[in-house]
């Protein structure tokens, strides 16, 4: 594997194998001290297009945990406002001598696009409306961790499917890991078409609840209102938002899952967020060791499994 | 000097034949089988055209030429060479530029830097003052200087009311409105064709009906105003049915596609390389295959190339970020003769005699081949087989969505006013 662009590109085989590497490095992360000299003398780069503390903290942290340098750039701080192209920023990064960069883009295909130019490791930290791979694999891992495996498991994800890239990368990881995926939307936040989706839709959140192992709320952005997307928040919190009530309608051991930040009392009601059945914390715990398993895989030996002993 | 081409196959809208064709003082002196033996005098030139197609020169009514303004894309001079590489003898340049063509100045200066180049450069006009879609140019003023076809090319006339005035007072002046048809409230904000494919890549996308609509509204302004309304680069199934219909009901409407269209689908967006986005968007497999069927059973009157220079740096940036459009002078002919089983008659009514009809210079391009007529010709090798790279194209642009694709179909000689102004596939100016 030279990139991950996307889950698009990995097989079922893939994500188990990555699934499994995650394993070796939440072992790392519970001693008393988390680090690993296996990526020592490697540099990683953020090259970040988008506001994103928590994606690029975990990145940061998975990078350091494998004691790899880092460099960073950010538009705020970058010529990229004075109008330089992707393709001469990404190559002006890769002559300070990076191995890996991980892009996060306001684009969609920017990552892959990188990728043509560099002769380094992409890493897709989300693009666009596309794919955010490592959210999708830390979903995996927390959902295995919480319900033992995917197979046969049912899953609804409810919200705005069409601008979420978590939702396209969480939809082919799912259903590749056997999960049974149903879209929860009004058409107006659903893709403009789900041909070729191994995916059911439906409008009422109510009715399937009582079905699935998991639910997995997107966020819900407040500009959604201004493109008449839904008439108001109160409107898609009356029908979408997981409140106490609708929690009563789901198997006691469902679980909720939220890829943060969440909108407290917009699709997720506070209380709600506070259960012991929602596993947010552990998604963000669970994602530093992913994004490990991540980096290891494209920067280490590539050819071992085992973890370097400290 | 004359020149002879010689033993090559002359085809115009009558049809085909095997036939020299001699050119003198920039007119077809005489067409017709062995005249190269009798004609050929010591100071004439020969052109060995065995098994190759003599045709009217191309016409392409819809070329960007990016002067002036964004020289760095393209300038007349570097479009017109790569037109006449293509086989066209003629283009009209679309009045986006900047400043805007709304003016006879500007009209004027883009026809001067046209003189002398390798190509018959007309130039189209805006519909409004700066394609701000407000307020009508002087489109009498700008037809005195020969300005046949007015658009906003870009952007279509948004305002019914606004087109339905121009039409009127275009019908008056015998000038044709081409119209660019994109509803910009529901397409704002998409980057490719809305379906399967951008839903899955999460780029916004374009519904059909974006176009459609405006091809509805604008057909229905016709019908009011009895003007000629001319459709640019259909790209949908809907638009080609709908202007079908049109004719069928007598309308005074025209249309062309694009070659990208007949030939890519959305599938190509799939590599997230802007240099498959353009507008209108490269659609579905049924589309291109609709758009194919309109030209071939003549619902499209023409193919026009859309050549749209960019210069490489502004299709370096991400999908969404990077302007639409695609080269295509170099590489029409070759993709209609790969793309469409058509005969080369058709072929030239399609790239040649009916495009030149819809701008009016009809009495210079698109044949009929016989003698007296202004020696406007491609040469065309039909069988010849060649691979697209981008850098050695004419364009002072790169952005060929053929790039390493084998094409049929080679340019070898073109001639302007009987000057050639390509040989052996070399530009001579």
């Amino acid at each position: 594997m030279k990139h991950l662009l996307g889950i698009a590109d990995l097989t079922a085989g893939d994500i188990e194998h990555l699934l499994r590497l995650t394993d070796h490095f939440v072992e790392v992360t519970r001693r008393r001290m988390p680090k690993v000299p296996a990526l020592q003398g490697r540099t990683v780069s953020w090259l970040f297009y988008e506001d994103s503390t928590r994606t690029r903290l975990s990145f940061e942290q998975a990078a350091k945990r494998l004691s790899a340098d880092t460099l960073s750039f950010t538009v705020s701080s970058s010529s990229v406002r004075k109008g330089e192209s992707l393709r001469d920023t990404a190559l002006t990064i890769e002559a300070m001598g990076v191995d890996a960069i991980v892009v996060r883009h306001r684009s969609s295909g920017a990552p892959a696009q990188v990728a043509r130019w560099v002769s380094a490791s992409v890493v897709n930290a989300g693009d666009g409306w596309h794919e955010h791979p490592t959210q999708a694999l830390l979903d995996c891992y927390t959902m295995r961790e919480q319900l033992g495996s995917l197979d046969g498991r049912r899953v609804a994800i409810v919200g705005d499917i069409a601008h979420s890239r978590v939702a396209r990368s969480d939809v082919l990881a799912f259903t590749r890991l056997g999960a049974e995926v149903t879209l929860v939307a009004p058409t107006t936040l659903l893709p403009p078409s789900l041909e070729g989706w191994p995916v059911r839709a439906e409008v009422d959140l109510d009715h399937v609840l009582p079905r699935v192992d998991a639910v997995y709320l997107l966020r819900m952005q407040r500009e959604r209102m201004s493109e008449a997307l839904v008439p108001t928040l109160r409107e898609y919190t009356a029908r979408w938002g997981l409140t106490r009530r609708r929690v009563e309608l789901m198997d006691e051991k469902a679980i909720v899952m939220h890829p943060g930040p969440m909108n407290r009392g917009v699709e997720i009601a506070a209380d709600v967020a506070d259960l012991p059945r929602a596993v947010v914390i552990d998604q963000v715990r669970n994602g530093v060791a992913v994004r490990m398993a991540v980096l290891y895989q494209l920067l280490g030996s590539g050819q071992s499994l085992e973890v370097p002993s400290p | 000097m004359t020149i002879v081409l010689k033993g090559g196959t002359v085809v115009d809208r009558s049809g085909e034949r095997a036939a020299d064709v001699v050119v003198e003082d920039g007119r077809i002196r005489a067409v017709g089988p062995d005249l190269a033996s009798g004609a050929a005098g010591s100071g004439d030139r020969v052109l060995d055209c065995a098994g190759l197609l003599v045709l009217p020169g191309l016409v392409d009514i819809h070329t960007h030429l990016r002067q002036p303004g964004q020289e760095e894309a393209e300038t007349i001079e570097t479009g017109a060479r790569a037109a006449a590489l293509g086989g066209y003898t003629c283009i009209v340049a679309m009045p986006n530029t900047q400043p805007a063509i709304d003016s006879a100045g500007v009209a004027r200066e883009v026809l001067e830097l046209g003189q002398g180049t390798c190509c018959d450069v007309r130039t189209a006009a805006a519909i409004t003052v700066g394609r701000a879609g407000g307020q009508l140019t002087p489109m009498a003023e700008l037809a005195e200087l020969g300005v046949r076809l007015f658009t906003d090319d870009g952007t279509g006339v948004q305002d019914a009311r606004l087109m339905r005035r121009a039409m009127e007072y275009a019908r008056d002046l015998g000038v044709t409105l081409a119209q660019h048809c994109e509803d910009a409230a529901l397409s704002a904000g998409g980057h490719m064709n809305e379906g399967p494919v951008s839903a899955r890549l999460g780029i916004p996308g374009v519904p059909a009906e974006a176009e459609e609509l405006m091809v509805m509204r604008d057909i229905a302004l016709a019908r009011l105003t009895v003007a000629r309304v001319h459709f640019q680069h259909l790209s949908t199934e809907g638009s080609v049915a709908m202007v079908r219909a049109a004719k069928s009901r007598g309308l005074t409407v025209t249309c062309e596609a694009a070659p990208h269209h007949f030939s890519l689908t959305d599938e190509c967006c799939s590599s997230f390389d802007p240099v498959f986005k353009v507008n209108p968007p490269l659609r579905t497999a049924a589309d291109r295959a609709a758009v194919g069927r309109g030209l071939t059973d003549g619902s499209i009157d023409c193919i026009a190339t859309d050549h749209a220079p960019h210069a490489p740096e502004t299709k370096e940036q991400p999908f969404d970020e990077a302007p639409p459009g695609m080269l295509g002078l170099q590489t029409a002919l070759a993709l209609a003769l790969t793309s469409l089983e058509l005969p080369p008659t058709e072929l030239v009514g399609l790239l040649s005699t009916r495009p030149a009809a819809i701008v009016g210079v009809e009495a210079e391009h698109g044949g009929p081949l016989e003698a007296g007529r202004p020696a406007n010709l491609c040469v065309v090798d039909p069988t010849a087989k060649w691979v697209v790279d981008p850098d050695r194209l004419a364009s002072r642009s790169r952005n060929t969505p053929y790039a390493g694709m084998t094409l049929t179909g080679q340019v070898r000689h073109t001639l302007l006013r009987g000057e050639p102004v390509v040989l052996d596939g070399e530009a001579q100016r």
